[in-house]
């Protein structure tokens, strides 16, 4: 009998952690597939961010560092200077990223470090139980925006891929979803390019796969999937903001 | 033998990290440290190594945790208010074990303070600074040359305890030119089996992580490293003590401070005074059981620092009451004369008695 579908030799054989309808299953699937078609595994070096995939080592089944808040793209920068020549992944979330490490992502783009992120933007923090993060929406409720979020008090959301696109160093940036098969398809084809472009040397690659937070959305798997796609997309469109390829067409 | 050089103490401690085979430095200016910055921004790239100016001192020391995690020999360095900012990080290399170097040059504080000379940061580097219960290896060297020993020192301490370690300096000892002999090192670096390097042919990942959620764990973890610090303490301390036989009163001091100090014995010996000193070279683990036992000639202790008093209370605790333990310290980036501590050498024995 031929096997058309089995777990990938990237992911270990346990249970998730994650709530029911949250989209962090699905995307570590689709990393420790890429992993496995690009035959790195035993050359992959992981960092697990601070937030609800804090837990991230223990499914991957690669080496891995777990960060400080916000840190994970200076611990990677650390790791790959050490080994060039390994695959280097950061996975983090949006208050991780677009919040406390802005700084530390920003400036790894701007060195055109050669390592990967997998940016997780589901629009509130996760772990620390629904509050407002940078890429709140803005009349989103949350517990610290209980009122919706106010623009007068906290301003937009930041759009990360739109920021990071600006800079010269990065290669690839692309936002996806994984709310249906089709987007599955195309947000797995951004993760291997991102990873590819690590292969060639050619600088840094971040992949922004928007994603649902049914718990803390206080909605059904269903129902947030349907928010995510009336709400989340029309603020962060989904699309590839800027690759080496289309650089080098401008040119 | 190698020959004698003339080198400034900052940079001394860079050429001393590049033989003791560190080959990855991050780091973020800072005066008056900034010449080690530099100093490795020249030399990494001609031993092939990596010299890279992080965004934030907070930036560096994740730097430093990713490339110790991934199994190198490792260096950043601060002074004062960066080395605040790096707390977390350290917080965080010492709970994953993870072996690295950590240079403070201290400057006066608290808050912006300074560019001149301290020795404020005591608590801070021996007692915490940053969250949890860890400790630092921490190391004073009183010159040039020892900046370069104990450098050296530091990358085989950091390794074999899997530990941070930290070169406590300042100011003044970053900034003073002494001729120095870089030793010549043989040993083989040590294995690191646990480092995250790609599992390779291995058959489970290895992890680098701090985070224990479940208590029992975490206390667990706690243990395996209150055991090291307990084996550190046994193993690793350090001090000097100087014509202490004879002497009525012990001076306690450390650093830059434990130079002045010396000369200020040598005044008052010549006037008739019975003074020693006391010197702790690892501040953790510090020193208590030979001081303790100074108390049983001495008549009294005299702790001298530039901060308001933060040594002076781990010499109480060593001394426990037994001998008084009297304090001077100037602070501010003010440096003690040899005058003044003579001074103050005189008035304690006038207090005490004995001459």
């Amino acid at each position: 009998m031929t096997v058309v579908f089995k777990r990938p030799e990237s992911l270990l054989d346990v249970p998730f952690h994650y709530c029911p309808g949250c989209h962090h299953g699905i995307i570590h699937r689709l990393v420790a597939e890429i992993i496995d078609e690009l035959g790195v595994r035993e050359n992959t070096i992981g960092v697990a961010p601070v937030g609800c995939s804090v837990l991230a080592y223990d499914y991957f089944n690669v080496d891995m560092l777990e960060a400080a808040h916000g840190r994970a793209p200076a611990v990677a920068t650390g790791v790959k200077r050490v080994h060039p020549d390994s695959v280097v992944f950061t996975y983090q979330g949006d208050g991780d990223l677009a919040a406390i490490g802005c700084a530390e992502i920003i400036h790894a783009a701007a060195r055109g470090e050669n390592f990967t992120t997998i940016f997780v933007n589901n629009a509130i923090y996760g772990m620390t139980g629904g509050q407002m993060a940078p890429t709140t929406l803005i009349d989103q409720v949350t517990t610290t925006s209980p009122y919706g979020r106010s623009l007068q008090n906290t301003g937009h959301p930041i759009h990360v891929c739109e920021l990071l696109s600006t800079i010269e160093s990065a290669v690839y940036v692309a936002r996806v979803a994984v709310n249906n098969p089709a987007n599955m398809t195309k947000a797995k084809a951004a993760i291997k390019t991102a990873f590819q472009h690590q292969l060639n040397g050619d600088g840094f690659a971040i992949v922004e796969v928007l994603s649902t937070c049914p718990t803390n959305w206080g909605m059904a798997p269903l129902k947030a999937n349907k928010w995510l796609e009336d709400n989340m997309m029309k603020v962060f469109p989904l699309g590839v903001y800027k690759s080496l390829e289309v650089k080098k067409d401008v040119k | 033998m190698a020959e004698k050089v003339l080198m400034k103490g900052n940079e001394a401690i860079g050429e001393a990290a590049v033989v003791a085979g560190c080959r990855h430095y991050f780091g973020y200016p800072i005066t008056p440290q900034t010449e080690l910055t530099e100093y490795m921004s020249r030399r990494m790239p001609q031993v092939d190594g990596t010299f890279l100016q992080a965004e934030s001192e907070i930036a560096a020391i994740n730097m430093v945790y990713g490339a110790s995690g991934a199994g190198a020999r490792v260096m950043t360095s601060s002074s004062s208010p960066g080395i605040s900012l790096k707390m977390e990080g350290i917080s965080y290399a010492a709970g994953a074990q993870l072996p690295c170097v950590i240079v403070n040059m201290m400057r006066g504080g608290p808050g912006l303070g300074s560019i001149q000379p301290s020795q404020s940061d005591y608590f801070q580097a021996t007692k915490g600074g940053g969250h949890g219960d860890y400790r630092l290896i921490v190391l004073a060297p009183n010159s040039v040359q020892e900046l370069v020993d104990m450098t050296i020192l530091a990358f085989d301490l950091a390794d074999e305890y899997r530990n941070p370690v930290m070169i406590l300096g300042d100011g003044a000892l970053g900034q003073m030119m002494e001729p120095i002999v870089f030793p010549v090192i043989d040993k083989k670096p040590i294995e690191k089996p646990w480092a995250a390097v790609g599992m390779k042919k291995r058959k489970t990942p290895n992890i680098i992580n701090s985070l224990f959620l479940k208590p029992e764990k975490l206390e667990e973890h706690n243990q395996v490293l209150q055991a090291n610090y307990k084996k550190i303490t046994a193993e690793q301390v350090r001090f000097e003590k100087v014509l202490t036989d004879d002497a009525d009163l012990i001076l306690v001091a450390y650093g830059i401070t434990s130079r002045i100090a010396r000369t200020a014995i040598d005044i008052v010996r010549s006037e008739g005074y019975k003074v020693g000193l006391f010197r702790p070279i690892s501040l953790w683990p510090f020193p208590s059981a030979p001081l303790q036992e100074l108390g049983q000639s001495a008549k009294a202790f005299l702790t001298l620092e530039l901060s308001a008093g933060q040594l002076v209370e781990d010499v109480k605790l060593a001394v426990n009451g037994v001998r008084p333990v009297h304090f001077y310290g100037r602070t501010g980036g003010m440096i003690m004369s040899p005058k003044e501590v003579a001074e103050q050498i005189k008035k304690v024995l006038s207090f005490e008695g004995g001459k």
